[in-house]
């Protein structure tokens, strides 16, 4: 029905079955705009959010794909500029996978204030002296940065690549995507580490203060570090998923442990300045405002010293090393739990450094916060997990992503015809 | 702009051993400023008010148990080193809040405000608020507000503002007749209201106000920790959270020394050496 | 963001942070003007020689 849009040799299910499986995760994409919609009309009181919990449930989603999504601008950084060529071969997935996460964030973001309709007040009213408005800008810029690394993959499409002007542009867009990557690269650097910025100026929150170097704190270069050794990690996390779901090898396993390597490496050095900031945090910085370290990790139901070692060590030390190990890395078994860790452990960070901070009383007759998101919350946070799948779905059907499906899974499709 | 013949540095004293712990300070304040309020106001963390009044005890047992109520404005911090850069101005993202550099009063532009919220994340004082809701009055409520603040729409922070209403209109009549503004003109409701005469209220810049007498804030950094500048040299004043640098121009007073305790954050030990540490003239005391 | 906007300080701040922001504006807006540019001058031309 379709086929004259599916990539030239590409094997692709029936229409019928692409349908059905679009339908169902429609439905959910659908309950989650049925909820942003509520929260855009009746306001944010559909919300448990309140009054400790300014920041909740949607800062931490939107951080979080924010991390999750670095992998598009470092595999981009490492592919365009530092010209590690193997990466071709990933390369297109994870700009895919960027672009999702990051029109997330920006939806995510107006759906979460309270005047949708002013949030251009951010641009045209800069404050720039707010870690705030400097993620906004970056976050929009590289936003377009990622939008203009997708198209020429859209118009790699079958039907696309035949109109002579879509054809020429694809190919000289790709001709200066250096200049593109390096911009990106530039933008990625600066959100990612003011989204770490965000919580580290926080002076009135020892949970969240720290120290740095003239205006940035220390946060800033950890969640730029973070963000670029665990987003390749759920480049590979997800490159999985889809090779599982439709049953074919589509990235080669040198690229795979390539990129597993890199990211390896990234966490393992993060993790040791994670280690030096944590420590330094507890002994000295939150001292000096008259706080024990205990006090963060005590007298409340959900936060714990449990959380700092789930974070630094189970999701932390522990990929890290078994992305660094070669026999591990090139394990599948390991390496899928060593990416899977990794990914909590990122995810895990950005909860603790927007909803910890929001739990911890910081008034010596305060007490501690907790909070559970309401429906209309969860629903729209799953929903960009929806529309992440869609398109993905319709992006791997239609557009040639993987350049060496057709290669990996020549043999098979040979068996299958010979059988 | 009206010209301003002196900057000020408006700010209140409290007296928690005068403090009952009534109330009227926060009745005064919503009605001086129209602030809405929920049919159920049960739960207190999403209910507005500008000045709440907290109550603390000193956690012993019958006879010795000891309550004190504290009345929470927003602090009006000036930041570290005092510069104007509080916690929340300095994050917000729309410049929707800003310091007054000549009245030392951070204030809310609520037609700014896009409602991100970061400012009450970076409040450590939990005295900015948020319209979860659009602001309702009961039917022929309406005819009682205050002409003089405008009320504030759902989705946008607000927070105490001094009553600034009350200095621009003291402002504006000393202007007309070309003198400074004096103590018993500008007023905040809740000062006004108090009926402990728990609150002082005046320009700590003015040695001739109360509260500059009381409190005799010192100019200087404190020579123990650097981001504070204006440590009382009273020994029975503290600020909320001092250490942090916030450099609130709120101040507290108690003869008490666990209430005293109770104003910051202190490892073991600690407030043993700092006690009796004052600002500058009685440094070391 | 604009000079005209009142909250603008002709300041080290406002020159880092907007210096940046239109830089990155810029080069993103003229890779992309030659991008359609040339295309289109491809197109015109249709040289054909544009596989990559």
């Amino acid at each position: 029905m379709d086929d004259a849009l599916i990539p030239e040799g590409a094997k692709r299910c029936a229409f019928p079955i692409f349908m059905i499986g679009i339908v169902i995760v429609g439905a959910v994409l659908l309950w989650g705009v049925y909820a942003m919609f509520l929260c855009w009309f009746k306001g944010l009181n559909q919300t448990n959010m309140n009054d400790y919990y300014g920041f909740a449930l949607w800062i931490w989603a939107d951080l979080a794909v924010i991390a999750v999504g670095g992998g598009a601008f470092f595999t981009g950084l490492l592919k365009y500029i530092f010209k590690v060529d193997e990466l071709k071969n990933i390369i297109n997935f994870a700009v895919i996978i960027g672009f999702i996460c990051y029109s997330s964030a920006l939806l995510i973001l107006a759906i979460d204030i309270g005047q949708p309709l002013r949030g251009w007040f951010i641009f045209w009213h800069a404050n720039v002296h707010s870690m705030l408005t400097e993620v906004a800008y970056c976050l929009s810029c590289y936003f377009a940065v990622l939008t203009i690394e997708f198209i020429p993959n859209i118009l790699e499409n079958r039907q696309a690549n035949k109109v002579p002007f879509f054809h020429h542009l694809a190919h000289n867009m790709h001709e200066v995507m250096a200049v593109f990557a390096a911009t990106g690269a530039f933008l990625s650097f600066f959100h990612q580490g003011s989204l770490g910025g965000v919580a580290g100026v926080m002076f009135g929150r020892p949970f969240a203060y720290r120290e740095g170097l003239l205006i940035w704190p220390w946060t800033f270069f950890l969640f730029t570090w973070s963000a670029a050794a665990f987003g390749p990690c759920f480049t590979l996390l997800v490159t999985k998923i889809t090779e599982r779901i439709t049953g074919k090898k589509l990235v080669g396993d040198k690229t795979i442990n390539l990129l597993a390597k890199i990211s390896g490496w990234m966490i393992t050095t993060y993790i040791i300045a994670k280690i030096i900031d944590t420590i330094y945090w507890a002994f000295v910085t939150a001292p000096s405002m008259g706080f024990k370290l205990s006090h963060f990790y005590s007298n409340n139901g959900l936060y714990g010293y449990w959380m700092l070692i789930t974070e630094v060590i189970l999701c932390g030390v522990v990929p890290g090393l078994l992305l660094i190990n070669k026999s591990t890395r090139e394990n599948p078994t390991t390496r899928t739990i060593a990416i899977i860790l990794g990914v909590i452990g990122v995810c895990l960070n950005r909860w603790v450094m927007v909803l910890q901070i929001m739990a911890v009383p910081v008034m010596s007759f305060d007490t501690w916060a907790l909070y559970i998101p309401s429906w209309q919350e969860v629903a729209t946070t799953i929903l960009p997990v929806a529309y992440g799948i869609i398109l993905i779905a319709v992006a791997y059907r239609y557009l040639p992503v993987f350049p060496q499906e057709l290669e990996l899974n020549e043999s098979a499709d040979a068996a299958a015809q010979n059988g | 702009m009206i010209e301003n013949k002196k900057v000020h540095k408006f700010g209140m004293v409290v007296d928690l051993d005068k403090c009952t712990g009534c109330g009227a300070c926060m009745v005064s304040c919503m009605s001086e400023n129209n602030v809405p309020f929920k049919e159920d106001e049960s739960n207190k963390k999403d209910s507005i008010t500008w000045m709440r009044v907290y109550k603390l005890t000193n956690g012993k047992s019958f006879p010795e148990t000891e309550i004190v109520y504290l009345p929470r404005p927003c602090q009006h911090c000036g930041g570290i080193g005092d510069h104007g850069h509080s916690p929340c101005v300095s994050v917000c993202p729309a410049t929707a809040t800003d310091y007054g550099y000549d009245t030392g009063i951070v204030s809310q532009i609520y037609t700014r405000c896009f409602g991100c919220r970061y400012c009450m994340g970076a409040c450590p004082y939990h005295a900015r608020y948020f319209n979860w809701w659009d602001p309702k009055w009961p039917k022929g409520m309406e005819n009682y507000l205050s002409p003089n603040v405008s009320p504030r729409m759902r989705g946008v922070v607000e927070k105490c503002s001094f009553c600034y209403h009350r200095y621009q209109l003291a402002r504006e009549q000393a202007m007309i007749e070309d003198r400074e503004i004096e103590e018993m003109e500008y007023q905040t409701a809740c000062t006004t209201a108090c009926p402990a005469g728990a609150i002082v209220f005046g320009d700590l810049n003015n040695p001739a106000h109360k509260v500059h007498q009381i409190v005799k804030p010192d100019p200087h950094p404190d020579p123990m920790n650097h981001k504070v500048v204006g440590k009382s040299r009273n020994p029975k004043v503290f600020r909320l959270l001092e250490r942090l640098g916030t450099n609130p121009k709120v101040y507290y007073m108690s003869d008490r020394e666990w209430v005293r305790k109770a104003g910051d954050n202190y490892l073991k030990g600690e407030w043993e050496n700092v006690k009796t540490h004052h600002g500058a003239s009685s440094s070391h005391g | 963001m604009f000079p005209f906007c009142f909250e603008w300080a002709w300041d080290m701040g406002h020159a880092i942070f907007f210096g940046g922001f239109w830089y990155a504006i810029g080069i993103l807006g003229a890779g992309m003007t030659y991008c359609f540019l040339k295309a289109a001058y491809d197109t015109i031309n249709d040289n054909g020689d544009s596989h990559h």
